[in-house]
């Protein structure tokens, strides 16, 4: 049973890398880089998309690792136990639990008039989907992965040190600055990089709200408010309707690449955590 | 002296405010969505919702019957390929941890784990959507089957590690043969965190759209043939959020607030299991 797994995965791997080949061929590297995509003219370029999917991820990650990091410490140090932190504990795992579909829709409807209010005032053109919302509903939806591991380490901090500390004269805070966060530093960091992997394969509610354009504006204010697509996204749009080999075997690729990218920052994080368990 | 001790207090109690506003104010978000949808879903389930196809674009009314039962049927048969496979694995990785074969599947649970679901959507399409010549309702199930997987294994796997070596030797002891031993004494001492492992799976599951899309596809019609395009509740919600039809939002609403419940129903069951027999996942 266990050998199946091992033939599934490399099944998959074979598939995609079988599937792309068409597109590697006629394309070459420069796909990669190529600025534009218009599969009309049979021009294929994934840079908008290298760009959408890198900009919203790591802004949604930005945005998240404040709070994963504070709901780490909270309940890892100051309220491990009681009714309290128990509720905290599961709501943050119900935040993973709700399906990414429902996030996009209530995206569209709750948040989008909410953000195209916030750039008129700020002077952008007010799409209200784009890079920024999808970015919003990322950082929520990525941090119960971080948050989760990251109260296993902290409450993992061996007491005695702790407890040095303290005797020392060392605040709460000294204690959290210079004993926990040095000690779980790799394994926060690991939990960073589960969130991130979740981030860059996100398809729905990112499909939903990220506006599906694939052109790519001049100005960075013009790319990080207005409309534009992620790998997943432009695959989940048009996959379907690809009606030529190199278009198809093109979306094919970009799931490749999605394929490598996740899979190593996973495996590198969940290598962090063993070592980091195994001390 | 006095000064510096209080600031360095002071500093302290600010830091556990900072902490303690934003572990709390995430909650925030959680709460909005869940209420809205509850808002906005809840007038809309009814009898008539709940066994009536979807309505033409321009008439009121009708329901989302297609997308349940597709969705029974599409997980359901998922469960059928991923449990027996799962489990079995789960067992081998937690008799066998050191072996090559472990190592690798080890591996392949982690790789599997990190896999985008679209990715997983790309290649069934592939292994059977284009053999077959149409979306279907088995390719669904595999594809989903596929992302059940790492999670199955994982808590049988975890769950096993946890029994005391003691068990299995009594029973080895008293000449069992090796495999009843595995049927009959430690899978069941760990059937309540496989359990949950399959319930967390399942709830997992019954909401990606994304492999969805390009797989078991959807179907405005009730239909139950697996080799047929059927419709989920996942895809019936992405299809008619993204429509601009008022009606089409409603049953969209409706069906959201169904699809929430019963992930919450199941996350909120596991979590009793868990805390009832004591098992860490």
């Amino acid at each position: 049973m266990s050998a199946i797994l091992i033939l599934l995965v490399i099944g998959i791997l074979i598939t995609l890398i079988m599937q792309s080949m068409p597109s590697i061929k006629s394309l070459g590297i420069g796909f990669l880089w190529g600025k534009i995509w218009d599969p009309v003219s049979n021009i294929y370029g994934a840079y908008p998309f290298l760009i959408g999917t890198l900009l919203t991820s790591f802004t949604a990650l930005l945005i998240s690792v404040p709070f994963s990091y504070a709901i780490s410490i909270y309940l890892g140090e100051y309220n491990p136990k009681g009714w309290l932190s128990n509720l905290l504990k599961n709501s943050i795992e119900l935040i993973a639990a709700v399906p990414s579909i429902i996030y996009g829709f209530w995206g569209i409807f709750v948040l989008v008039p909410v953000i195209r209010s916030f750039e008129t005032k700020i002077h952008v053109a007010p799409y209200g989907v784009g890079i920024f919302t999808s970015s919003l509903v990322l950082a929520v939806m990525i941090i119960p992965y971080a948050a989760s591991l990251g109260i296993t380490l902290i409450r993992m901090v061996p007491s005695p040190l702790k407890e040095g500390a303290y005797a020392l004269g060392a605040t709460r805070f000294e204690v959290i600055r210079s004993v926990i966060m040095p000690y779980t530093r790799s394994g926060l960091f690991a939990g960073v990089l589960l969130s991130l992997g979740r981030a860059l394969g996100e398809t729905m509610a990112v499909t939903m709200l990220i506006g599906n354009t694939s052109t790519i504006a001049n100005s960075f204010k013009e790319i990080f408010f207005g409309p534009g697509n992620t790998m997943a996204s432009v695959i989940a749009n048009e996959f379907t309707e690809a009606d030529h080999t190199v278009y198809l075997s093109a979306l094919i690729e970009l799931g490749l690449v999605l394929f490598f990218v996740t899979v190593v920052i996973n495996l590198i994080g969940k290598r962090i955590i063993t070592k980091f368990t195994n001390h | 002296m006095d000064a510096r001790i209080g600031i360095r207090n002071t500093k302290s109690l600010l830091f556990k405010g900072l902490i303690v506003f934003l572990a709390f104010v995430i909650t925030l978000p959680l709460i909005v969505v869940l209420l809205y949808i509850i808002k906005q879903g809840v007038f809309q389930v009814n009898w008539h919702f709940l066994t009536h196809v979807p309505a033409p674009v321009g008439e009121t009314g009708g329901g989302i019957s297609n997308a349940l039962v597709g969705s029974l049927i599409v997980v359901f048969m998922s469960s059928i390929v991923a449990i027996p496979i799962g489990i079995l694995t789960g067992v081998y990785l937690s008799e066998n941890p050191h072996t090559k074969l472990s190592y690798y599947a080890g591996l392949c649970v982690d790789i599997l784990q990190g896999v985008p679901s679209i990715v997983v959507g790309i290649v069934v399409y592939f292994w059977i959507v284009k053999p077959l010549g149409t979306f279907s309702a088995i390719s669904g199930s595999i594809a989903l089957a596929i992302m059940m997987l790492p999670i199955v294994i994982r808590s049988t796997e975890q769950t096993l590690r946890l029994l005391p070596p003691s068990l299995k030797e009594a029973a080895l002891s008293l000449g069992v043969p090796y495999h009843r031993v595995i049927l009959k004494v430690i899978v069941p001492c760990g059937f309540a965190g496989i359990l949950s492992g399959i319930m967390l799976s399942i709830a997992r599951i019954v909401g990606e759209t994304a492999p969805l899309l390009f797989t078991a596809f959807g179907n405005p019609y009730l239909s139950t043939a697996i080799t047929k395009p059927m419709e989920t509740l996942p895809h019936l919600i992405y299809t008619y959020a993204t429509s601009p039809y008022d009606d089409w939002h409603n049953l969209a609403w409706g069906a959201s607030f169904i699809l929430l419940m019963f992930v919450l129903i199941l996350n909120i069951f596991t979590k009793l299991i868990t805390r009832k027999w004591n098992i860490q996942l």
